[in-house]
């Protein structure tokens, strides 16, 4: 979605300054509203937290939702996506999909699972079949 | 404890996630290296570090916040519906280090990639992983043109602790790279073996 609006600059007459190399329009920050930690839950999602979209969800609201906070549902519409991918596919920086993604835990349109504990790694079985996957490749 | 963790893995969630790192000096191939396994094309993620002020505080001579943009490349591979392997580049800038903590944060385990011409860029990754109980290999980037050295001379050269693997790779080859891996994962089961006997014993 982000990126229809830069396209939409670029080819637009009159606007030949505005082509992704410029960089972004909108100070990153703006989209937050200017809050860089997510809402009450005060959760810090790690990079490879998964993401699921809520099934059945409520319609939000336009009026709440900005576009950066659509872009993010629809990225993980079809498929679980960690925050580290949906930051990359929405090109928005990490700190700024944290923030949107606990609006959308919030509002109930998206789940974000706990990562795995520091120091805690997952039992043998699952790290067997890791190797076992790999080797398969 | 085993009922906490069991509670974590698979109390709301059904799909898990591993991370694993990829360090080394700069322009030792990282990115290549994951791009050489991952099945999407390595993609960037981009922090903004102004929020990050309490961490940078301890840092001398940064005395105002200041917006700096950190790009991470990663890949990924699913190894069934459900579980997958994300692979971080690790920033090759000292200077942003307090990013690693979070990086490392849960993370199975470290590829240190090193390049014998250049050995000592990787000293600052080997400590850091050590210091933390973090499993790494060693993965010895072998670029054309390089003189050949054995693992036990990259062992002791690097003064690792006995036991750390160091493998011999090409960071451009698919297979090379699986290799690496295995090694890893395999190690890190093992030091997470021997730390619950040491935390039974």
């Amino acid at each position: 979605m982000t990126d229809d609006i830069m396209g939409a600059g670029r080819e637009g007459p009159g606007s030949q300054w505005y082509d992704n190399e410029a960089g972004p329009l909108v100070r990153p920050y703006a989209m937050t509203g200017g809050r860089t930690r997510p809402g009450p839950t005060g959760v810090r999602f790690d990079l490879i937290a998964l993401v699921t979209r809520e099934v059945g969800a409520p319609d939000v609201d336009d009026a709440v939702l900005g576009p950066e906070h659509r872009t993010l549902i629809d990225l993980c519409r079809t498929e679980t996506q960690s925050v580290a991918e949906l930051a990359a596919d929405a090109d928005l920086p990490v700190g700024v999909v944290r923030v949107l993604l606990g609006d959308l835990v919030e509002l109930g349109c998206v789940t974000v699972s706990r990562p795995v504990p520091p120091a805690q790694l997952p039992d043998e079985r699952i790290l067997r079949e890791v190797i076992d996957g790999l080797r398969a490749l | 404890m085993v009922s906490e963790r069991s509670d974590a893995t698979d109390g709301d969630t059904t799909a898990l996630a591993l991370k694993i790192l990829v360090a080394g000096g700069f322009g030792v191939g990282k990115t290549t290296l994951v791009g050489a396994v991952s099945e999407i094309r390595p993609l960037r993620t981009e922090e903004l570090l102004s929020e990050a002020g309490q961490l940078v505080d301890d840092t001398d001579g940064i005395d105002r916040k200041v917006t700096t943009t950190v790009a991470m490349d990663f890949g990924r591979i699913t190894i069934r519906s459900g579980l997958s392997l994300y692979l971080f580049g690790t920033p090759g800038q000292d200077r942003f280090w307090f990013l690693w903590d979070e990086l490392a944060q849960g993370a199975l385990g470290a590829v240190v990639l090193a390049d014998t011409r250049r050995l000592a860029d990787c000293f600052p990754a080997v400590d850091y992983f050590e210091h933390r109980h973090i499993p790494f290999v060693v993965a010895v980037n072998c670029f054309t043109g390089a003189r050949r050295h054995d693992e036990h001379s990259v062992l002791s050269a690097l003064d690792l602790d006995p036991g750390t693997p160091v493998v011999l790779c090409d960071a451009r080859d698919r297979d090379s790279g699986k290799e690496v891996l295995i090694r890893l994962v395999e190690y890190a089961g093992r030091m997470h073996t021997a730390r619950l006997l040491d935390s039974v014993r």
